[in-house]
């Protein structure tokens, strides 16, 4: 009898903390383009996801939807968890644009966070990664390393942020080897393993001996892997798993710190709409460790490129630097704004071919 | 032992009774998938099929269930034309993307002009891009004797990047920072298939769907086309011995489907998508095949099952945020149900007998 007594105390007790806790949890969104397993852009979202749980324990409790289409599939899965009472919500891919700002304007009580877009509201912040800042660095080890002077590059998009991407990393291998060129192939695609491995495929028959990325998964390092004497590069993710094969380093998106401070900004009520573009200094873009293929002279001068550009000392876009036309961009130590990178719709001089639209 | 025997007649009552013992079939087999994940398998189902329906928000989404819905229908009621008479268009999709595309750029091209005509005009262009599309491996097959389905199918790649063009080139939208996509016409009044009613989902789209399934209703069971269709399907050698023409049919019935499709896509677009961009299409074309074989190529029991599907959707989408499902198990759910559709369908045709075999 007594025993039961307290025990029906205890867990009313227990019933009540819970409640109350469950008050006072904050309720965090994810709307993933991929599947979490792709191994690259989504795979690091989940993580930053990962790390929010890890940071905040019990005072939040977060929730995802994953290989969501981009349009009214989006603004419903968004509805859907602000109905469900998250009070923050990461809208992971820049097609969710437009959704994003249509729920956002029917929960002014909500904030959201949309990545890569450039569409800001009273609650919707935006936010990306300088990604164009560990190309360049990929860019100096890709020319160095090339011994067929063919560099492949397999674009996604012809979107300004895989243009700048290209720019940046064909910038910085004509640096350090005059005769290098680029072969790009439009995958039209942001993960799709099977026209991935394609695209490697056929610039490797092309002569390339370096493959640079602008796609999720990891089907060009195993198509490499299976080519032979390749080398290339880790997208999003560090793919650490080719480390022993063809992959010599890596560009890591890291969203945790970012997703740490926004979920505290909002635990805080200290939340305001802002525009954030960080790179390697803040640490939202990571350089995957250089493996032992590199040359440590190579490796020493690309890890003094990454530490010049996370101190600002440089910026990978400083003139002087002509458009492919031949015209001139930036005269000599010109620095590019910002403006003019996010809408970047032109090739540097020397690449060769034109952008497809 | 258990014996298949081919009835002579296929089964009426299981015609109807399939897609009942299918779904419920998916249920039970579902359920055991969402527990082998580590989820109360009677939690999971009730997430995916009630909760849309009945629970606390199902006022957000009953309306989205026709928004989810409308599109499946219409693709679906223009394939189930064709599949009755053996006539198998297996690119509605990129039928879908060519209407979206000569609808909406009908509408791009009069912004920012204000009018009443334009929708109409947009609506005409949606059906006839859809319908030129279909009318491509209608011609090939009708004059060269290709296989439709084939070349059908390979145009829904071509549309792909057709889409993936324009909306990097043609279509861009030039206040769009480089950015692909075109302009959002939700933004443009005269182009937008906004609400009829707000907050209904009932937009132009699900109007059309609505009246495609009596008009199909109508046309099978009182038109002499319906009656062609059916006999094509049944007997074809009786169709031919009626006068049916086969090239009209195989041109109509594609011709229909693609203009169906075509309006549904022109009514995504300039409605819940809002905007031509790379990854508009998500699949409604490939989906509607589910549809139309699981509503029985009846309108009727298309209108059903394409709300049903639409219904696991929705119902997947909340069970992956609320019980953290993976998408891929939700994709599998919805396999299940084509799959065991297809499986119970043999009791249409064949009916079980126990057999005792004599020893000899």
């Amino acid at each position: 009898m007594k025993l039961s007594k307290l025990l029906t105390t205890a867990a009313f007790a227990l019933g009540l903390a819970t409640g109350a806790m469950a008050q006072d949890k904050l309720k965090v969104g994810f709307v993933y383009v991929g599947p979490v397993g792709d191994g690259g852009w989504t795979y690091e979202h989940d993580k930053g996801r990962q790390a929010v749980e890890a940071e905040f324990g019990d005072k939040v409790e977060t929730v995802f939807v994953e290989s969501v289409p981009e349009g009214p599939d989006a603004e419903r899965v968004m509805t859907q968890m602000a109905l469900d009472g998250a009070k923050l919500i990461f809208t992971t891919s820049f097609g969710f644009m437009d959704p994003t700002i249509n729920v956002a304007a029917k929960f002014p009580d909500v904030k959201f966070e949309h990545a890569t877009g450039y569409k800001r509201a009273d609650n919707v912040s935006t936010y990306s990664a300088r990604f164009y800042e560990g190309r360049a660095i990929q860019g100096h080890i890709a020319g160095k390393m090339t011994e067929s002077n063919i560099v492949g590059y397999i674009g996604s998009y012809p979107i300004p942020e895989v243009i700048r991407g290209i720019n940046s990393a064909f910038i910085h291998a004509r640096k350090v080897n005059p005769d290098v060129q680029f072969k790009i192939v439009w995958a039209y695609t942001w993960f799709d393993p099977a026209k991935e491995a394609d695209a490697a495929k056929v610039l490797i028959e092309q002569g390339a001996d370096v493959i640079l990325q602008h796609t999720d998964s990891t089907a060009p390092l195993a198509a490499a892997a299976e080519a032979g004497n390749i080398i290339g590069f880790g997208q999003a993710s560090d793919m650490s798993e080719y480390a022993d094969g063809p992959r010599v380093s890596s560009i890591i998106d890291n969203w945790a710190p970012y997703y740490i401070a926004r979920v505290k900004a909002v635990m805080d009520g200290t939340w305001t709409s802002t525009d954030t573009w960080d790179g390697i200094g803040p640490g939202m873009v990571g350089i995957g460790e250089i493996t032992d293929k590199v040359p440590a002279d190579v490796k020493a001068e690309a890890l003094a490129l990454k530490d010049a550009i996370a101190k600002g000392d440089y910026h990978p876009f400083t003139g002087p630097l002509n458009k492919q036309d031949g015209s001139v961009w930036l005269a000599d130590g010109e620095v590019a704004d910002d403006g003019t990178l996010l809408g970047m719709d032109f090739y540097v001089e020397g690449i060769e071919g034109t952008i497809p639209n | 032992m258990l014996k298949l025997e081919k009835r002579p007649q296929p089964s009426k009552a299981w015609v109807w009774l399939a897609p009942v013992v299918a779904v419920i079939a998916t249920m039970i087999a579902g359920g055991a998938l969402f527990a082998l994940l580590g989820k109360d398998p009677l939690v999971a189902i009730r997430t995916i099929f009630w909760d849309p329906l009945f629970s606390e928000f199902a006022f957000f989404y009953r309306p989205q269930l026709l928004v989810k819905g409308a599109p499946l229908i219409l693709i679906a009621i223009g394939l189930s034309l064709g599949f009755r008479a053996g006539i198998w268009n297996i690119g509605a999709e990129g039928q879908y993307i060519v209407g979206a595309l000569t609808g909406a750029g009908v509408g791009l091209m009069f912004y920012p002009m204000e009018g009443w005509f334009i929708f109409p005009l947009m609506v005409m262009a949606g059906a006839l891009g859809g319908w030129a599309w279909a009318t491509i491996p209608a011609v090939l097959k009708v004059k060269f004797g290709t296989n439709e389905i084939l070349v059908s199918l390979m145009l829904v790649y071509v549309a792909e990047q057709l889409l993936a063009s324009m909306s990097l080139g043609l279509m861009k939208n030039p206040e769009g920072f480089g950015f692909p996509g075109s302009r959002n016409l939700q933004q443009y009044p005269s182009a937008h298939n906004a609400e009829l009613i707000a907050g209904s989902g009932m937009h132009w789209g699900v109007v059309a769907a609505l009246i495609a399934v009596i008009f199909a209703y109508v046309m099978l069971t009182r038109h002499i086309l319906g009656f062609h269709i059916r006999l094509t399907g049944e007997a074809p050698r009786a169709a031919r011995f009626a006068g049916v023409n086969p090239a009209r049919l195989v041109l109509i019935c594609l011709g229909l489907a693609g203009a169906l499709a075509g309006l549904a896509g022109m009514f995504e677009v300039s409605g819940p998508a809002g905007r031509v961009s790379i990854d508009f299409n998500v699949g409604y074309g490939f989906t509607a095949i589910i549809v139309a074989f699981l509503g029985r190529l009846h309108p009727l029991g298309i209108a059903l099952a394409g709300l049903l599907m639409a219904l696991t959707y929705i119902g997947g989408e909340i069970a992956q945020s609320r019980l953290g499902l993976p998408a891929a198990a939700i994709q599998m759910f919805q396999g299940m149900l084509l799959f065991f559709l297809l499986a119970v369908d043999v009791m249409t045709n064949y009916r079980l007998r126990l057999t005792w075999r004599e020893v000899a």
